[in-house]
């Protein structure tokens, strides 16, 4: 194949000093590639330059917060890769249920017979677990599929959050009745389907004020993965695939009941979709999506009027498209305090089998119609298998720093499905669809035994992984993280649900994070929407200005407080900030004292507490 | 092939077309390059270290073409966020054919050397998904590169190694209990049909014989089956991440070494100097 080429005469000292940095390049190369390939450094506590350590406590158990998730087994077409199939489950979200200002936690299960919790904070550093009482434990049963996860809103306009649940099955909207406890009003209401669901969103997309609801979709709806008739159910691409579930949007009528908006409303698109968040995006007054897709792309949906003058939503050509990787979660957050909205996808990476790497993007739609990748470096994009992850300020310095889970499946240690999996991914889409070509995985471990990482945020300059000296130390494989004012003193703890183990609560025990300035909101809605979800609050102080989101969902499997916290790092003076209310409306507070928790009433009135 | 045979028809300049057919399609269907800036990044350094290395040795200026070859084989195969890969591979693909020399030949498929060691030493990541899972562009690749290595002369080693492979795959699957279409599924992907066309194939780290090259390949396969049957050990992590490159760097260059050992005393003359292949 190749073409004889005449040989020259080459001046032997020429000849070897070339052979010799050819050398040189090869294993100078590699020396170099060793190097560069290191692990990016991580902070260490008290160490000078960007700012504070961050220092955290586990005490789960001392907070009454005993919780162990567990899954169960499924049919015997798709049973022998369980552990992938799922991997999934362990939710977690923030609700003060009984509204007496003490946040409290709802924590799924996903196995048969296996509760679900219901931590109501007793005020006193303890929880005690109400959900058999109120009627939310007893949620996963034959026949209606395993729990994913749950997100609260005020659905009904009545003053309390209710609760809507996902499933692998069965959907469940529960209704908060006066007297504190849930009646299942999924049937009643019209959203009962069967969507093997990761995850749900409060939305109101046609500013009606009556809470909407996405539910997004994994595997397709006709699989009921403990009655199956093929072993066809799985995707068909690695990086693809677009024969997912279909999502659905189930439109709020305002009487009680849903109506289907699904085929008006939304792209007709089939991914894999693991997670969505809401705000409004482009900056035109209305709440748009993002979606995190397993073996495909990102997607934007742009909330826009539709031909017939209904709301509705297509998908953004915003730059995501060619990028397809696997998505897992969608975190809002702030990067540089300049008033926009950062945006972290986690993602996949192991050593030598893959790097799709989580995915920290800049909101640039109201400017120029994209959305960017931000510069997070290796500590943001190399986390390992990440699941869930939240945006929030640790140590009060007035940078938002960011917490991402991550660990795939952790058994045995010593035999590793990679290979296996790799054997798949690079064939054609026929082979990976069936479950049946899939192998077994057999108690073997996939990126298991992974820790957590903890971003301290650089002054905004980028992130230094703290996790381990911080004190997060475990190994488990973690899902839904949400940070919360767990004790009301101004400070962020943290909560992570573990698939297939324990519930972990870690305290916040940061140098100086309690004597740092910092600002709470209670945004409470004109009724309907109470609940507030997606207003926006830009707080404006001599950092910058930062912007939150009241969340119908958050990250992964899980949903963060409708309260929201900002750091102020030194800030000595109030504070201003514009509130824009999921109704369009608009409304400027000045004057703001710190270190105060305020209730912002859409009416126009505020009131402070301490 | 004579040197009256237009370009067009030289097996060379074919390799080049469907490296560059596979990049374009790639890139145009699936976004394979998360940035643009890896193809300066690798090609760049490929040319720069080609030239620079080619007159220190040579006395002349170097084969754009082979370093082009480098560079573009390492852009598809290698799948990672930073640039540094890409061009550390390049540098190591084109300086391994100057500097693991036997009697003026090199010994290893340049980024077929590089790929393995960059595998052994970080955490690169190579898993073959980056080219979707279409049929389509499976059949794309199939048609386009028989039709090489038809005209190149060398369909007979393509052929043995997937005959070999599914050979070895149909006793793995007998030994582990693993399907039988998951064996084969890595012969469905576009990339290994890039190693078995260009990697395996590229002449000079080949042996010359036909017979000799048959042998050669069912070795490569048997090398291959038997780290694929080390699966259960996540210690060799780097081999299992690519069984057919490592396999391909353990056997060749024995071969190849074996045989110009076999063929030096018959040597006349000086051997053919290195630097002629790229990927």
């Amino acid at each position: 194949m190749s073409s004889p080429r005449p040989t020259t005469p080459v001046p032997a000292p020429r000849g070897g000093f070339g052979r010799g940095l050819a050398l040189l390049m090869v294993f100078g190369g590699l020396g170099l590639g060793t190097w560069l390939d290191r692990a990016p450094a991580t902070g260490a506590p008290g160490a000078g330059g960007d700012g504070p350590a961050i220092r955290l406590e586990e005490r789960a158990a001392a907070a009454g917060l005993a919780f162990d998730h567990a899954i169960s087994g499924l049919h015997p077409l798709v049973d022998h890769i369980r552990d992938r199939i799922l991997a999934v489950g362990a939710g977690v979200s923030v609700v003060d249920v009984d509204r007496d200002g003490w946040l409290d936690l709802y924590v799924t299960n996903t196995a048969f017979g296996a509760p679900n919790a219901l931590f109501v904070n007793r005020g006193d550093g303890t929880f005690v677990d109400r959900a058999a009482d109120l009627g939310l434990a007893d949620l996963n049963r034959e026949g209606s599929g395993l729990c994913m996860g749950s997100i609260w809103g005020d659905y009904d306009g009545d003053g309390d959050e209710d609760a809507f649940v996902y499933r692998y099955g069965r959907t469940s909207l529960f209704r908060h009745e006066a007297d504190g406890t849930f009646t299942e009003v999924t049937r009643a209401a019209g959203v009962e389907r069967w969507i093997n669901s990761n995850a749900a969103c409060w939305i109101d997309y046609d500013r009606d004020g009556w809470l909407d609801l996405l539910v997004t979709a994994y595997f397709r709806e006709e699989h009921d993965l403990w009655n199956l008739t093929t072993s066809n159910v799985m995707h068909d691409s690695a990086e693809f695939s677009a024969n997912g579930g279909r999502n659905v949007l189930f439109r709020n009528r305002g009487d009680g009941t849903f109506e289907d908006a699904t085929a008006a409303a939304l792209p007709d698109t089939k991914r894999w979709t693991m997670a969505a968040n809401a705000a409004d995006l482009d900056g035109d007054g209305w709440i748009d999506l993002y979606l995190a897709n397993d073996y495909g792309p990102e997607e934007v949906w742009i909330n826009t009027e539709l031909d017939d003058g209904a709301r509705g939503f297509r998908l953004g050509d915003v730059g995501l498209g060619h990028d397809s990787k696997s998505g897992m979660c969608v975190a809002f957050g702030n990067l540089s305090n300049d008033g926009r909205l950062a945006i972290f996808v986690s993602n996949i990476s192991s050593a030598n089998w893959l790097f799709h790497g989580n995915s920290l993007r800049v909101n640039r739609l109201r400017e120029i119609g994209q959305v960017l990748d931000g510069r997070g470096g290796r500590a943001v994009t190399d986390t390992g298998w990440s699941w869930g992850a939240a945006f929030g300020d640790l140590d009060n310095d007035g940078w938002q720093d960011l917490w991402v889970t991550n660990g795939f499946v952790s058994a045995d240690p010593d035999r590793d499905y990679w290979y296996r999996m790799s054997q798949l991914s690079g064939g054609t889409g026929g082979l990976l669809a069936d479950a049946a070509n899939w192998p077994p995985f057999d108690g073997a471990s996939q990126s298991g035994f992974e820790r957590s990482r903890v971003l301290h945020s650089s002054a905004g300059r980028g992130f230094v992984e703290v996790g381990e000296q911080a004190g997060a130390l475990s190994t488990h494989d973690g899902r839904a993280v949400v940070l919360v004012d767990r004790e009301n003193r101004g400070v962020l703890d943290a909560v992570v649900a573990n698939q297939r183990g324990p519930l972990e609560y870690f305290r916040n025990a940061s140098p100086g994070a309690a004597d740092r300035a910092w600002i709470q909101f209670d945004l409470v809605g004109r009724a309907p929407n109470t609940s507030a979800i997606g207003a926006r609050v830009e707080l404006d102080f001599a950092g910058g200005t930062q912007v939150q989101v009241v969340e119908g969902s958050s990250g992964f499997s899980a949903q963060a407080a409708r309260r929201l916290h900002f750091g102020l790092g030194e800030q000595g003076e109030p504070v201003g900030a514009t509130v824009y209310w999921p109704d369009g409306s608009t409304q400027r507070l000045t004057g703001l004292d710190i270190r105060v928790r305020h209730r912002i009433e859409q009416t126009g009135r505020a009131a402070s507490s301490q | 092939m004579t040197t009256n045979t237009p370009w067009w028809k030289q097996p060379k300049w074919l390799i080049t077309v469907l490296i560059t057919l596979l990049l374009v399609t790639g890139q145009m269907q699936f976004g394979i390059l998360r940035t643009l800036w890896v193809l300066p990044a690798a090609v760049g350094t490929a040319v720069v270290t080609e030239f620079a290395l080619s007159w220190l040795v040579r006395g002349r200026g170097g084969s754009v073409q082979s370093a082009y070859i480098s560079g573009t084989s390492t852009v598809i195969l290698i799948k990672s966020p930073e640039l540094w890969p890409y061009a550390v591979c390049a540098m190591i693909a084109v300086a391994s054919k100057y500097a693991l020399t036997y009697r003026g030949r090199h010994l290893w498929n340049p980024t077929n050397f590089s790929i393995s060691a960059l595998l052994l030493v970080t955490s690169v990541p190579i898993l073959s998904i980056q080219m979707g899972n279409s049929p389509w562009i499976v059949a794309l690749v199939w048609a386009v590169g028989l039709l090489i290595v038809t005209r190149a002369g060398v369909l007979h080693v393509t052929l043995t190694y997937l005959l070999a492979f599914s050979g070895f795959a149909v006793l793995r699957a007998g030994l582990t209990g693993v399907p039988i279409a998951t064996e084969l599924a890595p012969l469905t992907g576009a990339m290994y049909q890039f190693f078995a066309f260009f990697m395996i194939t590229d002449p000079p780290t080949t042996v010359a014989s036909r017979r000799g090259r048959i042998g050669v390949v069912i070795v490569i396969a048997a090398v291959e089956c038997g780290i694929r049957l080390l699966a259960d050990h996540p210690e060799l992590r780097p081999l299992l991440a690519a069984p057919p490159i490592f396999a391909l760097a353990i056997v060749g260059p024995i071969a190849k070494w074996a045989e110009l050992r076999r063929a030096a005393p018959r040597t006349a003359g000086p051997a053919p100097v290195a630097g002629t292949s790229g990927a």
